[in-house]
């Protein structure tokens, strides 16, 4: 069954996880719960160690009562679930066309200077490198998502900067990595002068 | 230019709180009971006299949207309102702007379309990748539930209401309103035929309607400052204020407010520090998003930023994500990186948007190298025209427009290229 997906061993829910499953669950109409099956497969990668197992499918598939291809369809139909296990730090580098305007080749490059390969984890566990589609930050482009943060505003430098603190344990600075607030234009903005502080 | 007492998002950059207090400093949540106890058909009359189009990127009117709904239920069937946060049209980065900087404004205006609309939810669906923006919203939403502004008798209006946050995973197509649906039903995010329109059959078969985040926030500031002020502004039929995206090859890329029908030229000068190198290093702009066809410069020297002003060029608004390309641009494999998306973002569900974002790549991509002959171009165009209006969504459209655009305004460059490399494989085989 399901020898699709690779196996991570038995997988259940912790305690902590099912609370979190059932308040996703609430948000939708009595009867809805298919509803919940994406929080829940995000529940699951969370637990999991940041990928889906065949076992962790399984339990989401029997916690919402559904069959397993119906779990199966939504975690293979959407990019961000991973069903294999992958590098704690998941580098996203934004390849298209306004980040690749800014210079999304000069941040691939950077990221293949530092070892890293286009779908491929390190050897020590530590990466994950991926090219994906527009993230939605274009006007900091180029950018990059790693984990759960955007790094924005990059360059060959800047991104390898990143990887190397990232490396060496150290948590870098999420948002545009120049002098600039979030979506104003770099050395300030234009309008709401007396807004800024 | 607008003026700042004019803008909507006054917390755009995010210099103050987002949170509720500061926001209620704002001027948001003021009055809300108020506007609500003037009853749903005023608050509908009000956004449809504002002139308020759709600004997810179809710029449909919104009062009109809303005014398809039911106004009762006879076999019981609730209402929903679904707030489209899948931001994911390359060059668009407004909607984040919003929810991460000015929440309230959103939750505010979901409480009065989702009561204008009779609506018992609202559930907003946000791209996956936005994981902070996400964890923002879930917080300025259980702020407004504190204050008793949603949930039960929301603003002591007597009238329940809740709001919910449903993330996405990564999927294109989920911006498309029926995907959406599916995808909220916990479904592969696969568009639905229409009809049933969604505000008949719309999510768990009840009437649904689907609104951009933009649409909804700005809403609340129409209903206090009236819509005679929101239509005061922009062109007859192009009215309000709108958020633009500008980037690309421009000094200073941002997102900024301004009125609508502002000349692209002013927006890019005005606010984004000008093109790379000055105007005249110009070379092509697509103007509202990667779906629209690209415009080149003599165009884009005296063109307005509205609804009706690029579809008279043959392009659109789209969600008014401005990308500027200089002349350094290799026009052509831009385009190509576009076609690349569409192939990647294709559901699969219809066979000419399967099969022909996949062909219409390889062709482009051949393009970009020379490695063609100059009846392909044509090729190329009819293929364009056999995708486009012949899938279930607008997603074969979108690829299509890039493309036809391209060939439309830089059909010279393309057979250059095929020129070039042909001339350089004779003088190979010469030798």
């Amino acid at each position: 069954m399901l020898d699709v997906i690779e196996s991570g061993g038995p997988f259940a829910f912790t305690e902590a996880n099912r609370k979190r499953a059932d308040a996703i669950i609430a948000k939708y109409p009595a009867g809805r719960q298919r509803s919940a099956v994406m929080g829940l497969l995000y529940l699951a990668q969370e637990q999991n160690g940041g990928w889906v197992s065949r076992e962790a499918l399984e339990h989401v598939a029997d916690y919402l009562g559904l069959t397993r291809i119906q779990v199966l369809e939504v975690a293979t139909f959407y990019t961000m679930y991973n069903l294999k296990p992958i590098g704690r730090h998941h580098v996203q580098v934004c390849g298209t066309t306004p980040c690749w305007l800014r210079g999304a080749d000069e941040v691939m490059r950077a990221c293949r200077d530092f070892g890293l390969e286009k779908g491929r984890s390190t050897e020590d566990g530590l990466f994950h490198l991926s090219e994906v589609e527009c993230l939605g930050a274009c006007v900091n482009a180029p950018m990059v998502q790693i984990n759960a943060d955007y790094f924005e505003d990059l360059d060959y430098e800047r991104m390898t900067a990143i990887l190397e603190a990232l490396k060496r344990g150290e948590t870098p600075k999420p948002g545009p990595q120049v002098d600039r607030q979030f979506a104003a234009p770099e050395g300030g903005p234009t309008t709401l002068k007396e807004h800024v502080k | 230019m607008l003026s700042d007492k004019d803008r909507i998002f006054t917390n755009l950059y995010g210099y103050e709180d987002w949170g509720v207090d500061a926001a209620m400093k704002r001027g948001d949540w003021d009055g809300t009971r108020e506007i609500m106890a003037k009853g749903q058909d005023w608050i509908i009359g009000q956004v449809k006299d504002s002139g308020l189009r759709g600004r997810g990127g179809a710029g449909f009117p919104t009062g009109l949207k809303w005014s398809f709904m039911p106004k009762e239920s006879p076999d019981g069937r609730p209402s929903y309102l679904v707030i489209n946060a899948d931001e994911s049209e390359p060059g668009t980065c407004k909607d984040r702007e919003i929810i991460r900087h000015d929440p309230h404004k959103l939750i505010e205006g979901a409480l009065l379309a989702g009561y204008a609309m009779r609506a018992r939810a609202a559930y907003i669906y946000i791209r996956g990748e936005f994981v902070r923006e996400a964890e923002r919203l879930e917080a300025a939403i259980a702020q407004a539930y504190d204050k008793g502004f949603i949930g039960k008798n929301a603003c002591g209006s007597g009238y329940d209401f809740d709001v919910y946050v449903h993330r996405g995973a990564g999927a294109y197509i989920c911006g498309e309103e029926t995907a959406l649906i599916e995808s909220l039903e916990g479904k592969k995010g696969q568009p639905r035929l229409k009809p049933p329109f969604p505000a008949n059959v719309g999510v768990w078969g009840c009437p649904t309607t689907v609104n951009n985040v933009e649409s909804i926030a700005v809403t609340p500031t129409i209903l206090r400052r009236g819509a005679d002020w929101f239509s005061s502004l922009g062109r007859p039929n192009n009215t309000g204020t709108k958020l633009f995206c500008i980037s690309g090859h421009v000094n200073r890329p941002c997102t900024v407010e301004e009125e609508m029908s502002i000349p692209l030229k002013e927006l890019i000068e005005r606010h984004a520090g000008g093109v790379r190198g000055g105007w005249d290093n110009l070379l092509a702009v697509i103007p509202g998003g990667s779906s629209v066809p690209l415009i080149p410069k003599s165009i884009c020297d005296d063109v307005l930023m509205d609804f009706d002003s690029l579809k008279e060029v043959q392009s659109g608004l789209g969600t008014a994500a401005v990308i500027v390309m200089d002349k350094s641009t290799d026009i052509v494999r831009a385009i190509a990186r576009i076609s690349y998306f569409y192939k990647h973002e294709s559901c699969g569900q219809c066979t000419p948007c399967r099969e022909g974002t996949g062909w219409m790549w390889r062709v482009m991509e051949r393009l970009a190298a020379g490695r063609a002959e100059k009846h392909e171009i044509d090729m190329l165009l009819d293929v364009t025209k056999q995708v486009e209006g012949h899938t279930i969504c607008a997603l074969g459209d979108a690829a299509a427009w890039p493309i036809q655009g391209l060939i439309r305004h830089f059909r010279d460059e393309i057979e250059r290229r095929i020129d070039a490399r042909a001339a350089g494989s004779q003088a190979v085989a010469a030798e």
